[in-house]
């Protein structure tokens, strides 16, 4: 039994890893159609959005509004094209609207529209906002009484907002063990490395003395992820903040920890050499 | 009848209102003292949270508690419900459309004593120019306690603001709210006084003291600034052709602008502006400073002799 359980396990991680080609693909054909947008910290958050929506997230994505849905925030609301390629994979809507993103009136907005598109369940865009949000929907499932988790993606950059730490501190006092953060640490920002810029280090020991259960991960490897997951389902008293050291264009070499893939779209030439490169690393 | 203050409205009716709403929750950023939000925490403590000096997090909270269903009330003082949390008003209340009522205390130069740094002058301004926000000044505790009772069942966003000063009631415990409609609460033909907040008293005031000179004043109460009865102040307009607003608010952006913007476009009408200018308050007694600011019945009426 333990050896199924095994090979059940392995075959998990390997669709999930499917998935997350799948979606980078996604990301690269979506931000270079639109000739905008945030290829860097989608790439960098793609293993992570893949092992939530393809593994954690309790969902239904023929009904978006099911009550009991766990909720997923995106903070870092510029990522758009990831969170949209995993909601479009998850069969929320069709893959084909991925590329109208930027589009005039389109619902793939610059950054996610809780009003045009289902499976959105934040507008966000105002970096530091999502992780007070993600709270306050902590807050309203338990007084509910609600089994719903509540997961929300916040960048290295962003983390230099001071409502994060105002949400950090209300966070541990309500004792949300119900929700879990995801800290996206790819190190870059728009003006350069955030270690140059204001340094959020030592992130692990700000996020436990701030009262919160810190577990630190490679977020491009899979089974960690999964398994720091399962770890904050069963932490009492405390929300849970996964540090996940990422690579900013993981996926793409020419892209990788280059600042400035941070809000440019590849050219033609390049997204094509992109998608070749994804295709290659092994089967969607 | 004593005076009272139209923060006072605001712990008193949300204790009602959450009795006949188990989705009514309510936060506050370490004011609920003087909110009287601490009323409602001490009736349904499960259903309010105070989040400490962080208003920008309150206004997110309640963004989030909105999204599961709640309908969520929020304290704090003008000044930080309007400025310090604008963005998070702006990006993640207005922009996703929720059910959060803001309902800050503590607006104008009422203030009093603590000076300019807390006598919230371009909130109106601020609040108006977001779109799906609505906004309410209630005159009296009276109409206060009617526009957040009325407020649960608006969709969306509202702004409703409320002030520290007691004042003389205007209307009483029948008195029937409707969102959106200004009230005509004296007939006159000469001039039409658009007053808001705790300026419709002193329009009252001035209106008594005009009609000893046989100058007809009307007064209307235009609670709700945002969506303007245009209506209702057209029509004013028209049968007065002199109009005065009046407004514990600076002149940019607030009652008077909003009418000037009405007016000029609709039906050109005389029209004087009593409200702040374009300065900061200052400490005082709140007398002194309306007062100070051209806030008294007297200015009314010395702009309403200029006008007409």
């Amino acid at each position: 039994m333990k050896t199924d359980g095994l090979i059940a396990a392995a075959e998990s991680v390997e669709s999930i890893k499917r998935k997350a080609r799948r979606i980078r693909w996604d990301i690269v054909k979506m931000v270079g159609t639109a000739g905008s947008g945030h290829p860097g910290g989608s790439l960098s958050a793609a293993d992570i959005l893949a092992s939530l929506f393809f593994h954690q997230l309790n969902h239904r994505p023929n009904d978006p509004g099911w009550r009991e849905r766990d909720r997923f925030v995106l903070s870092k609301g510029h990522a758009a094209p990831v969170l949209y390629a995993a909601l479009a994979e998850s069969g929320y809507f069709s893959r084909e609207e991925l590329w109208d993103l930027r589009k005039l009136d389109s619902r793939c907005q610059g950054h996610p529209d809780m009003r045009r598109l289902p499976g959105v369940e934040m507008s966000t865009g105002s970096l530091g906002q999502g992780l007070s949000v993600a709270a306050g929907m902590a807050l309203g499932l338990r007084l509910d009484k609600l089994p719903s988790r509540v997961y929300v993606l916040i960048g290295d950059g962003e983390s230099q907002e001071g409502l994060i730490w105002e949400a950090s501190m209300f966070a541990a006092q309500q004792q949300l063990d119900n929700l879990v953060a995801i800290l996206d640490y790819n190190n870059l920002q728009i003006d350069g490395r955030v270690s140059d810029i204001v340094d959020i280090a030592p992130a692990s020991m700000k996020w436990s003395a701030f009262g919160w259960h810190v577990i630190e991960i490679d977020g491009h490897e899979v089974p960690q992820i999964i398994e720091a997951f399962r770890q904050a389902g069963t932490t009492k008293g405390k929300p849970t903040m996964l540090i996940a050291r990422t690579l900013k264009g993981k996926g793409v070499s020419f892209m990788e920890n280059q600042v400035d893939f941070h809000g440019k779209a590849p050219s033609a030439e390049e997204m094509e050499r992109a998608l070749a490169e994804i295709e290659a690393s092994g089967p969607f | 009848m004593a005076k009272r203050a139209t923060r006072e409205a605001l712990g008193e009716t949300l204790i009602e209102l959450a009795e006949e709403h188990e989705n009514l929750v309510a936060l506050d950023a370490d004011l609920a003292k003087s909110t009287t939000t601490t009323k409602f925490a001490s009736a349904f403590p499960d259903r309010f949270f105070d989040v400490g000096v962080a208003e920008q997090n309150m206004t997110c909270v309640a963004a989030g508690l909105a999204t599961t269903g709640k309908v969520c009330y929020t304290g704090s003082f003008a000044v930080f419900a309007s400025g310090r949390a604008f963005d998070q008003v702006r990006n993640t209340i207005a922009y996703a459309n929720l059910d959060v009522k803001l309902c800050p205390t503590h607006a104008g130069v009422t203030v009093g004593a603590d000076g300019g740094s807390h006598q919230s002058v371009e909130d109106i301004a601020l609040m108006r120019a977001v779109p799906n926000m609505k906004v309410v000044v209630p005159a009296d505790y009276y109409e206060a306690r009617a526009a957040i009772r009325a407020a649960f069942s608006i969709p969306g966003p509202v702004y409703i603001r409320l002030g520290r000063e007691p004042v003389t009631a205007i209307f009483d415990e029948f008195y029937e709210f409707n969102f959106g409609k200004a009230v005509k609460i004296r007939e006159g033909s000469d001039v039409s006084i658009l007053a808001t907040g705790i300026m419709v008293g002193a329009a009252l005031s001035a209106a008594e003291m005009l009609a000893a000179d046989n100058i007809s004043a009307e007064v209307v109460d235009v609670h709700t600034l945002k969506p303007l009865d245009g209506s209702a102040i057209l029509e004013s307009a028209a049968k007065t052709g002199a109009v005065v607003t009046a407004e514990e608010h600076s002149i940019i952006g607030g009652l008077g602008s909003a009418v000037a913007e009405l007016l000029s476009e609709k039906q050109p009408t005389r029209l004087a502006r009593i409200g702040i200018g374009d300065e900061f308050g200052t400490s005082g007694a709140a007398s002194e400073l309306l007062e100070k600011y051209g806030l008294t019945a007297g200015d009314i009426v010395r702009a309403v002799r200029k006008l007409i």
